[in-house]
């Protein structure tokens, strides 16, 4: 189970918003806790392709958001980026480029008037949906 | 020597350099891997050519993208 504050959905989402047409992208960070991971911040960071098909997470801004979760005892755990037109579920191209197994790719729909957010596990090209938790706090 | 590999202060060889860093450290697909030295970033043609040298900061940063396109 991955768990993400209200608040931090809203970030997120308001930072897909005001990126479209393109992808919009970021890091989560936080604490694991009896195998469940608990996304304690995000970061909104800059897609360096500015393109509404592909993302790729500015490595400066990166290394940043790095430090910052090593300053404040937070893990990494995943990253997230948003589909503007597409289903919240990983492309061939997340899939081929999700390096590590120990992150959960985090997927943002736009296409829909009620955008879906989902969190997924991949592994040697393959993609497992996370139990993903919204909680108010 | 010492040096700071990804947060953690590391004991290294004299004249490492960042390929055999990368090596020793069994990064995983080096090449979609990002290095920077005291956070500048070392191209991956420059890696073998850069000698670390006591008391660097050294992170890996794997290569974070994707997208739509192909779903």
């Amino acid at each position: 189970m991955i768990s993400l504050a209200r608040s931090d959905f809203e970030k997120i989402l308001d930072h897909a918003k005001k990126g479209l047409p393109a992808e919009a992208c970021g890091l989560i960070a936080g604490t694991k806790e009896n195998g469940d991971k608990i996304i304690r911040k995000v970061y909104l960071l800059t897609n360096t392709d500015h393109s509404r098909e592909h993302f790729t997470i500015d490595p400066k801004e990166q290394l940043a958001a790095i430090k910052d979760m090593r300053a404040n005892s937070l893990a990494p755990l995943g990253n997230w980026h948003s589909h503007p037109e597409s289903p919240s579920r990983p492309s061939e191209e997340d899939k081929r480029l999700a390096y590590d197994p120990s992150a959960s790719y985090m997927i943002l729909s736009l296409m829909d008037e009620t955008p879906v957010l989902n969190s997924f596990h991949i592994e040697n090209g393959e993609s497992s949906k996370e139990e993903l938790v919204i909680r108010d706090e | 020597m010492f040096i700071t590999v990804t947060g953690e202060k590391k004991e290294v060889k004299d004249g490492i350099t960042i390929g055999e860093l990368l090596a020793q450290e069994k990064v995983q697909t080096p090449e979609y891997v990002t290095v920077s030295v005291n956070d500048e970033f070392v191209e991956g043609e420059g890696r073998d050519a850069t000698v670390l040298k006591d008391g660097d900061s050294v992170e890996f940063l794997y290569f974070m993208g994707g997208g739509a396109a192909w779903l």
